[in-house]
Formats: structure tokens, sequence, C-alpha cells
């Protein structure tokens, strides 16, 4: 068994466990560090396929920005999963039914299943010329597929914005502060110089 | 089989020579960065332990280890205890693949800027776990901020980072630091000041971005809201105590001492000369890579000793409405110029 599998089964095997804990863990914030474990190993294992810079970005966009808003909004949402659990025995028959019918359906198409002689070579890491993982991404991605691309950039625009408007709220009567002004200002418009004299008031 | 075993054990032996490097230099840093305030508030600093007070850090670590560790009664105990090993474990992990001369990385990658960023990206959860794990008020309410701080100043480091990136075409760490062997003075044909042909000069204003935002990223004052002294106590550290904030501390401070070593990378050329001439280049490039740190760290600690700490509104205010669009204007400016000169690596 060479190195490079003996990684493959701990990150798998590790990743699982992971897996399973994020849905059996009684407190929620545990389920979603167990993801982030499942997201680490899943990076681990792209690193074993030769996939480099998507393993990175999964770390960085999965682990270092969306598991961070998920574990914010788990802290605050405060949700008890002890109280959603109790019917969870009344519905285990017919889920598991479910469950196990989807289990023999793709069982069933699976086995059928025909892998062409050159499927397993198709699977093999495309580097083309001694190029590296990030250059081949980037020829292919801003060549190639450069209208889904962008397509892609603008669905995620859109959303961003409708985001921003259902949650923008203009609150009549709140100060806010204009820095721009603040900064502006000047002894001659801050301050105003008076003569008091002695005995009376301004 | 033999061969298997050779690599290991020299990767083994590379990173235990490092760890032990990097941690002597983060003691003598911290105790250079108390002595910088000390000299700005005109106090003398540590000056007991040891000559010139040398010794200090040394003994403060004996101090953390011998003490008792005390876990609060509601915490969460497994998630109190490895949060600050998350910290101090992933600050140190980042060390791998910085290069400190030529050829002296431990793992030379070639996405190396990108393992930097999901490292430093992941640097938030020790402050979350923690926080949260010590189930009390403040280390929360602390968790959220640093969190959310930490998140958005994120984004302005990734775009200074890609307009290093565009200029140099490639995520290898010592390809951005030989990138700069020629630039600027090259082209005005005086080769030797070879301190002109880093980034910080073209790229002025994303080195400023990064400095600033980096001050952010590791909680530094006066971005310090993690852990402000003056509201929170000291945030998400307020239940810890002995070797557990030990841990902490030496996390934060070797995730300051790698943004310092990555600003010498991306914008001070790593290990070259400054002046490329005769006594100066037979000099090591770890000297001059190690020098250009100790510089970075000194205007850091200076920033602590001289700024007062922002509100957290205008901290905010700073990384999205300044920050982000300044970087990303830069983005498609550097990208701009590149091609309409035709300098695109």
């Amino acid at each position: 068994m060479t190195v490079a599998s003996l990684f493959f089964y701990l990150f798998s095997v590790v990743a699982c466990a992971a897996a399973v804990m994020v849905i059996s863990s009684r407190n929620p914030v545990h389920s979603v560090l167990f993801l982030i474990l499942v997201f680490f190993n899943a990076a681990g294992l792209f690193i074993l396929a030769g996939a480099e810079f998507l393993a990175l970005i999964l770390v960085v966009v999965y682990v270092g920005a969306v598991a961070v808003l998920f574990l914010f909004v788990v802290m605050m949402l405060d949700v008890d999963f002890t109280e959603l659990r109790r019917g969870m025995l009344s519905y285990l028959p017919i889920g598991g039914a479910i469950g196990l019918i989807l289990l023999v359906e793709l069982i069933l198409v699976l086995g059928t299943w025909n892998f062409s002689s050159e499927a397993g070579k198709i699977a093999e890491p495309i580097a083309p010329g001694g190029v590296t993982n990030t250059e081949a991404l980037g020829l292919i991605l801003y060549t190639k597929y450069f209208f889904y691309f962008q397509v892609a950039g603008l669905v995620l625009l859109v959303a961003m914005i409708g985001a921003i408007v259902l949650t923008l709220r203009h609150k009549a009567g709140v100060k806010r502060q204009n820095i721009a002004d603040q900064v502006a200002r000047n002894p001659a418009t801050a301050i105003e110089v008076r003569q008091v004299k002695p005995g009376q008031g301004i | 089989m033999n061969e298997i075993i050779f690599t290991v054990g020299l990767i083994v032996i590379q990173s235990v020579a490092l760890l032990v490097a990097l941690l002597i230099v983060t003691a003598f840093l911290l105790y250079a960065d108390r002595k910088v305030w000390a000299a700005v508030q005109m106090r003398r600093g540590p000056n007991v332990v040891g000559p010139w007070g040398l010794l200090q850090s040394f003994a403060d670590l004996l101090k953390f280890v011998f003490k008792e560790v005390i876990i609060p009664d509601g915490a969460n105990k497994g998630v109190f205890i490895i949060a600050p090993l998350v910290t101090a474990l992933l600050s140190l992990a980042a060390w791998a693949v910085i290069p400190l001369d030529e050829g002296w990385a431990i793992a030379d990658l070639n996405v190396g800027i990108l393992y930097l960023l999901a490292i430093s990206s992941l640097g938030v959860y020790g402050v979350i776990m923690g926080g949260w794990a010590s189930n009390s008020k403040y280390p929360f309410l602390s968790a959220l901020r640093a969190a959310a701080q930490m998140v958005s100043y994120e984004v302005s480091i990734g775009f200074v980072i890609i307009t290093v990136l565009l200029c140099v075409g490639s995520l290898n760490l010592t390809a951005i630091v030989k990138s700069q062997e020629t630039g600027l003075a090259t082209l005005i044909g005086l080769p030797w000041l070879a301190f002109l042909n880093w980034y910080w000069l073209p790229l002025l204003p994303m080195f400023i971005i990064f400095f600033v935002s980096a001050l952010a990223e590791t909680n530094r004052p006066p971005f310090d809201l993690g852990e402000a002294e003056s509201e929170l106590v000291a945030g998400f550290m307020v239940e810890y105590s002995s070797t557990p904030y030990l841990l902490f501390m030496l996390g934060e401070y070797i995730a300051i001492i790698l943004m310092c070593a990555m600003t010498t990378i991306l914008f001070l050329g790593g290990w070259l000369p400054p002046i490329d001439i005769w006594p100066l280049n037979l000099v090591p490039g770890v000297i001059w890579f190690l020098a250009k740190l100790c510089f970075v760290f000194f205007m850091f600690a200076m920033v602590k000793a001289i700024v007062p700490r922002y509100r957290y509104d205008q901290l905010m205010r700073l990384g999205w409405k300044v920050f982000l669009p300044i970087s990303l204007f830069w983005v498609a400016l550097t990208a701009g110029v590149l091609v309409t000169f035709g300098w695109l690596p």
C-alpha cells in the first residue's frame, strides 16, 4: 500500500465519520464543527487527486467564509434540537422505509452500470504540457467556459443585491455619522468666538 | 522504502528546526514589542529578568506553564480545550510555505500564497470556538465581533494578493520574490537600486491597505475590538488561564509575525538585498529577510503604541466602504495597465 492510498483511506474514513457526527450530534454547534472537519478532509482528498487549487479554494470559501456564517447563525439562534428530535421515533419506520427503497434503487442502477475502458484515463488530472493546475483551470475557465463563468457571476451578483434589498431599511429619525462632513470641518465652521461681558449671559 | 523514511525524516528535522527558531524569534519579538511601547510611553519596559530584561518572555512562559488550568463549570469542555490548540496550530502550520531564503521553504507549494490565505482565514475559528465554549457573555460578544471583523478584512487582503499575483503570474511564494529582482529600477537604468524594484512602490496603495488589513486580520490595535480591555475585559480570552491562554497569545503573535513575513514577501522583496552593491549582496538572504520582517514588526508595534482604538462601526466602514472599493479598483487598474503596456508575465 502506498503512502497516497494510506492518506486516501485516512481522509475518507475521517470524512465519513465526521459526516455521520454532523447529523447525529446533539449540540448544533458541534454539528457545524464536524461539518468543517468534513470540508477539511474533502480538501485533503482533492490534494490527493492532484487538484491543489480546488482544495485550497474549498478551504478558503467553505471553511473560511461559509462555515463561519453557519457557526454564527447557529450560535445566535439558540435552537433547541432535542425539542426538534422528539417526534423522531414515530417517523422512523416511514423514513427508514423510504431510505431503504432509495438505497435499493441506487444499488440496482449502479450495479448494472458499465464503465468504459477509457473512463480510468479520463479521471486522471489533466495538466496539458507541464502547466500547473491553477493555470490549466484558468485557461479553460476564461476561454472555453467564459460565458458560463460570467453568467454565474451575474447570478451571484443578483442574489447579493436581492439580499441587500431585503434587509436594507431606512429608519426615520436615526442619526447617521457622515465621515466626510466631519473631516471637512475646520475651525471657521466649528468654533464660534464670542465676547461675553461680565455679569451678562450669552 | 528507505527513501520514504529519509524524506519523511528530513521533513521532520526541518520542521522541528523551523519551529524552534520561530519560537525563539517570537519570544524576542514579544520583548521588542513591549520595549517599543515602553519607549513611546517613556517607561522602561521589562528590565528585570536577565540582562536588560532579555529573558522576560521565557520567564512568562514558565509562569504560564506552571499555573493551574481552570476550566469554567458551564464551559463546553472539548471545544474550550480545542480552541487555543487550533489557534496555535494554524499559525504555526502556515510557516511551512514561507521561503526564508532561496529554496529554504519546507514545502515550496505552487499555490503557496493561496495556502497562506486559507490558513489565515481559518484563524477566526480559534476565536469563535473559544468565545462560544466559555459560556460567558463577554467572550461571546467578543467572538462575534472578532469573527465579523476578520471575515471582512480577509476580502481586501484577497484583492491585494490578487493585484500582486497579476504582476507575478504565479502563486508560488519563491516566484513572487524572484519576480521582484527586476522592476522599476531596471526600467530607469539603475539596477543597483534594488529596493525600487520591489512591489511596495508601484503598488503603494495596495501596500498600505495590506498593512492596515493585516492589523485588522490579526486583531492588533487599533483594531483589537475582539479583546477590547476597556469594554470586554479581555474578550474571548477572559475565561482562559495558564497554558491555554499561553497558546492563544502564542498563536496571535505568530500570526502577527506571519503577516510581517507576508508583507516582506509580497511587497519588500523577501530575501533580496535592498541595494545590490558589493558588500551588501554577500549578506545571506535569510538575514535580509529577518531584517525586513523586524522592520515591519516595528511598524506594527509603533501603530499599537500610537493609534487609539477604532469604534466598531468605523472599523466595518473602513473595511467595506473604503478598502474594498479601492482594492477592487486597483485590481482592475493593474490588470488594465499590464495588458495595455504588454507587461503581462
